[in-house]
């Protein structure tokens, strides 16, 4: 039972982390075909079929440049900053429910690595971690340019965790949970989160691409100002771990909102389907409709980095702090009195 | 058991560190490596909330917010300001008396007995909401106030005097 249990956590953690690895390695090729699409072109088609090897061939080319540390760097925080980038960039997705319990051989297995209690705060605090990888290294390359970069990403992290937080807390009010799975299954159906909260789901969407730095909120790395941000002096490897990490934040915070707002592995007709299906493919399509919830945000993630120019910083502050932190604050007192009035009549 | 002796003794490793670097930076981050230990030491209690809170407040803000800070003051060993040794003197018998007290205490604490609860669900988000909105509301709505308080008077301190151009 422990042995069987043991290996059910590993499997499902395993599983999990090449699927983030190759979504992330695949979002570097869609991002470049979705650029070329919207820009009218053809974009990478050298590499095998439509270029689909050329994540593989990028990953050679980083693993086979020459890796350069400047000479003033901190040696050991100059490899810490990647490291702790990627390493925090994982953590998120440890904490969302992936699909239903699935019959695997007479076996229920919960598709889900970890069902805390806290969930939504576990992420909240994975978020705000995220910010080291990008501070530490930025001063690590002993670099203004870089130093630059590290407190803009620093500044904007804290800025908007604020109205990302606020967002989460009229959230709350609705679902009366702070786990993930809890609030997955009330969620049946179409019973999503987003038609209660939909001022919500637009506070957070706009936090989610300033905690990610994505256009239009990549201040760190703005190459017109800061030559490359916070990443100026990486090369090789250390910078594909930046640029991986980045990737890999979209994909978790595409499967968070999914999940949060819009319903995760739910999907209208899901009662017919599983009774159709039974209890081991059922689920499932269930999994790959979250999936396909999550390639729909990181579609909407690329598609705005290629229409919406950049931010200038005051800008980004003054909606940060005067527009997007009252607005969340409006959406709290108004949910709570609108479930207090449902509540009493 | 063997996790709790573990952890404590990475806990009192990392904050020994803290005081015995010279560079701030290394300080600062064996400060966030310590405030991850008292989580997990949080955690070991079954106490998910207070957990999460520490994480999120300690070591996601408050911590940043430090770094931010040394970042930008840009401290080197050239630019380090030398103390007196009157300075030292003061500074030692003061941590003195501080142990002192500290271990005092905590003798009176042991002759007191170590009063255990039997309820391992109370450290849980449900029970700890219940519990402030109800037996603790005053305290919990005075320490709020106090805390907007400080926030309107950093608001007030950093905000520029409009008449004023310097």
């Amino acid at each position: 039972m422990e042995l069987a249990f043991l290996i059910e956590k590993v499997a499902v953690v395993v599983i999990l982390f090449v699927l983030t690895l190759t979504i992330a390695a695949y979002s570097t090729l869609a991002e470049r075909k979705v650029a070329a699409f919207l820009q009218d072109r053809v974009g990478p088609d050298r590499a095998g079929p439509f270029g689909v090897f050329q994540p593989l061939a990028d990953g050679g080319k980083m693993f086979f440049k020459e890796e350069t540390t400047p000479n003033g760097a901190n040696k050991w925080l100059f490899i810490a900053g990647p490291s702790l980038a990627l390493l925090t960039s994982f953590l998120g997705s440890a904490v969302i429910p992936w699909g239903q319990p699935i019959n695997f051989f007479g076996r229920i297995v919960p598709l889900q690595v970890t069902d805390i209690n806290v969930g939504i705060l576990y992420i909240f605090g994975v978020v705000s971690l995220g910010v080291y990888g990008i501070m530490i290294g930025g001063w690590a390359s002993n670099n203004k340019y870089s130093l630059m970069g590290a407190v803009r990403g620093a500044s904007q992290n804290i800025s908007y965790e604020i109205a990302m937080g606020l967002s989460i807390i009229a959230l709350l009010l609705v679902t009366n949970s702070l786990s993930f799975k809890v609030i997955a299954e009330q969620q049946h159906g179409i019973n999503w989160n987003f038609w209660y909260q939909p001022l919500g789901f637009l506070i957070f969407l706009v936090c989610a691409f300033a905690e990610t730095n994505r256009v239009p909120f990549d201040l760190p790395e703005c190459e017109t100002e800061l030559i490359g941000g916070y990443n100026t002096e990486y090369s090789g490897f250390k910078m594909g771990a930046y640029m991986f990490a980045e990737y890999i934040n979209m994909f978790v915070s595409s499967a968070v909102m999914a999940t949060l707002y819009f319903g995760g592995y739910n999907y209208p007709g899901m009662d017919f389907v599983n009774q159709h299906l039974g209890t081991t493919w059922g689920p499932l399509v269930g999994v790959a409709v979250l999936l396909g919830k999550i390639l729909a945000f990181i579609f909407f993630f690329m598609w705005v980095r290629w229409t919406v120019p950049r931010f200038r910083y005051d800008q980004l502050m003054n909606l940060g702090w005067k527009i997007l932190i009252p607005l969340a604050i409006a959406n709290i007192v108004i949910t709570a009195c609108v479930i207090t009035f449902f509540d009493k009549f | 058991m063997i996790l709790f002796y573990l952890v404590s003794l990475l806990t009192i490793t990392f904050s020994l560190l803290v005081i015995f670097t010279k560079n701030p930076i290394y300080s600062v981050l064996y400060l966030i490596a310590t405030f991850f230990t008292f989580t997990i030491h949080y955690v070991l209690l079954n106490a998910q909330f207070l957990a999460v809170v520490n994480f999120i407040v300690y070591m996601g803000a408050i911590m940043v917010l430090f770094l931010f800070v040394l970042m930008l003051m840009n401290l080197n060993k050239e630019t380090e300001p030398m103390k007196s040794n009157l300075i030292k003197i003061i500074a030692v018998i003061a941590g003195g008396s501080l142990l002192v007290t500290l271990i005092g205490s905590f003798k009176q604490l042991d002759a007191l007995g170590i009063s255990t609860i039997n309820k391992p669900e109370i450290g849980l988000v449900e029970n700890l909401g219940k519990v402030l909105f109800s037996d603790f509301l005053l305290p919990f709505e005075v320490s709020s106030i106090l805390l907007l308080s400080a926030m309107v008077g950093a608001v007030l301190l950093a905000k520029k005097d409009k008449t004023d151009n310097g």
